[in-house]
């Protein structure tokens, strides 16, 4: 609760841009032509693979997303208008699609990603705690997002976090800094220590 | 002393358990072939009704049932395996694909072929990338070996089998979500009826199970329904893998059958909370399930008893809190999750989930009442069953079960914090 606002209900955060007006004259975009856009050839041949698979090409949407997002850093309107051009899909599908997902992203991250699970089973082991350490330590760190993150489905280690989608723990405050320092040398984060190094399941 | 039932997890933590070649010679796949050579889809659903089966990740419905409802005729049909294992204090699939995800894999073949379905997915959340990685090498080592594909092992059936990654949405856990996000929608809940099983992915009918239930079927085939029976209680057949996590000093999956007691769950093979510490409530299927008390551990645990202590099995996670914990900062945290992770299709659920947060948040910051007790209550009741899924339930059982329980202790917090609050107003 911020000063001076006293008995007042928080709003919650709100996306960038919520408040600007829309273009109502404006044409919705269209599916973009094969011809205009160049789309790099591995991700389109990612895409293609994927629509084989299914029975509907529409369920490649968040698996040709997720390749696009790992190429461009995130889903930038190039990025889906790429994939709406592979999928013969309107951007505007693709972003309803993204919006909606935790780990896609509208907006421009960080590459590197820790995500510090803080839900049930790692709160009442103090993983706030271990957040706010990392989120210190990493204050400098640059193309890196740190956030909380909801169960990660690993509350055997917990407190944890995913850092790059590998999970490792049972944290401490004590980790922190050499968790960031990893990230900032892209080395391993606590060798040893992750889920699946030598056996651990 | 309860030691640990090991069916389902026999040979887990053998190295190369996730190989095709280490699989088999454990009679891997010999099911498959029984399912395909041996008997029919009559037989198989007559036997997946006898054995008990009932579903592992959360509802606890009949997997045999569920398999009948499937119409019978030539339509397409699928099998959708719900790997998007997102609940709070579950982790038990995750083990399960890591370690033996041929298991899984026959298990989704054998049920396709039960179903009548010609086309399987593997629905596994976003973040379990490295389990992920783990199952695409083996379905690519069983199509190798023709066990899935185009006249699977010369047989007249085909089953294609899919590995699809979702992107981070608790609510594709549900089932209807997972069918949308499957078509690569948002993934919203849908109106029911038409259930799955009659209109589901692709409007056409769809079997929608669990991993651990799809892990079952395969030892079920090859040791018969009476072999499953055998285990656990009359109505809830069979073991259980229980993940065990929270304040307890040894963390882990557990397998053990249904029906002991949750208290030699909770302290034999977990390990009880810390040394000095007492439990002070636990919840006994997921952050989803009303929590229980410490005299509630001597229960038995299986569906029927945890049912009529007014709250549920669920996927068996036990999260243990112990008496160092808040149970309104809980409660805060709780709630939380469940307005992050609601879709906002349904007013209720949207609506309710955010107006419980900022409540808790008004709790904790010394700005409320005891009368807020009675709205949020409110709140929670009005919630319950009036949504499509049972999200916003999730959230209202929960945090209702803890108002109910830890009443004086909500009511001492709220004073406290107001006191508090009282002292920072005059120092400012």
């Amino acid at each position: 609760m911020t000063q001076g606002d006293e008995g007042a209900i928080r709003a919650a955060e709100t996306p960038a841009g919520w408040d600007r007006a829309v273009d109502l004259d404006a044409d919705p975009a269209t599916i973009p032509d094969p011809a205009e856009l160049e789309v790099p050839a591995e991700l389109r041949a990612e895409i293609e693979r994927r629509m084989a698979l299914y029975p509907d090409r529409h369920s490649a949407a968040i698996p040709a997303l997720t390749a696009a997002q790992k190429l461009h850093g995130w889903c930038s309107p190039e990025a889906i208008a790429q994939v709406a051009c592979v999928m013969r899909v309107t951007p505007a599908y693709l972003s309803s699609v993204v919006t909606f997902y935790d780990m896609l992203s509208d907006q421009p991250v960080g590459r590197n990603s820790v995500y510090v699970c803080t839900s049930v089973a790692c709160h009442v082991k103090d993983a706030k705690r271990v957040y706010d350490a990392i989120e210190r330590a990493g204050a400098g760190l640059s193309d890196t997002v740190i956030r909380e993150f909801e169960c990660l489905g690993a509350c055997d280690m917990a407190p944890m976090a995913s850092v790059n989608g590998r999970f490792v723990g049972p944290l401490t405050e004590e980790d922190a800094p050499a968790i960031v320092d990893a990230i900032a040398k892209g080395e391993e984060v606590l060798p040893g220590r992750g889920l699946g190094d030598g056996g651990r399941g | 002393m309860l030691t640990e039932k090991r069916v389902l997890l026999e040979n887990i933590d053998e190295p190369g358990l996730n190989t095709i070649d280490v699989y088999e010679r454990h009679g891997g796949y010999k099911s498959l072939r029984k399912a395909l050579f041996d008997t029919d889809s009559h037989a198989l659903i007559e036997m997946l009704e006898a054995c008990g089966l009932r579903g592992r990740g959360g509802a606890g419905f009949s997997m045999g049932k569920k398999v009948s409802f499937i119409p019978k005729g030539s339509q397409d049909k699928y099998l959708c395996c719900n790997a998007d294992e997102s609940e709070p204090g579950t982790f038990k699939d995750r083990l399960l694909m890591q370690k033996n995800p041929h298991r899984l894999i026959e298990g989704c073949l054998i049920a396709s072929i039960a179903a009548g379905a010609t086309h399987a997915f593997i629905f596994i959340r976003g973040e379990y990338e490295l389990q992920a990685d783990i199952l695409d090498a083996a379905v690519a080592e069983a199509y190798a070996k023709g066990y899935i594909g185009r006249h699977m092992l010369d047989s007249r059936r085909s089953v294609e089998l899919v590995v699809h990654r979702g992107a981070g949405a608790y609510i594709c856990g549900e089932e209807s979500a997972l069918l949308d996000a499957l078509e690569g929608k948002r993934g919203n809940p849908r109106l029911k009826p038409p259930f799955p099983a009659i209109q589901g992915l692709y409007q056409g009918p769809t079997l929608i199970n669990n991993v651990e239930t799809l892990s079952n079927v395969p030892l079920i085939v090859a040791n018969g329904a009476d072999w499953f029976k055998s285990m656990g209680t009359e109505k809830s057949a069979g073991t259980k893998v229980v993940s065990v996590s929270g304040n307890v000093q040894n963390p882990g999956n557990f397998e053990v059958e249904l029906g002991v007691k949750a208290r030699d769950i909770v302290y034999d093979l977990a390990g009880g909370p810390p040394e000095g510490r007492r439990v002070k409530c636990w919840f006994p299927g997921g952050s989803s399930a009303p929590v229980l008390t410490e005299a509630d551990l001597d229960l038995a645990y299986d569906f029927e008893t945890m049912a009529q202590a007014g709250s549920m099995l669920g996927s068996g996670a036990i999260i243990v809190v112990d008496d160092s914990q808040s149970i309104p900062g809980l409660a805060l945290r709780l709630a939380e999750f469940y307005r992050h992770e609601s879709c906002g299709k349904c007013s209720p659920c949207r609506e309710g989930t955010n107006w419980t947060v900022k409540m808790l948040e008004r709790i904790e910051n010394g700005d409320s009442t005891p009368m807020d007790l009675e709205i949020m209550a409110q709140v929670q009741s009005n919630i319950i069953g009036n949504c499509l899924c049972v999200l916003g339930d999730s959230m209202a059982m929960p945090i209702g079960s803890m108002i109910e329980k830890f009443r004086p202790e909500f009511e001492e917090h709220i004073e406290d914090a107001r006191a508090r609050a009282d002292v920072e107003a005059h120092a400012a």
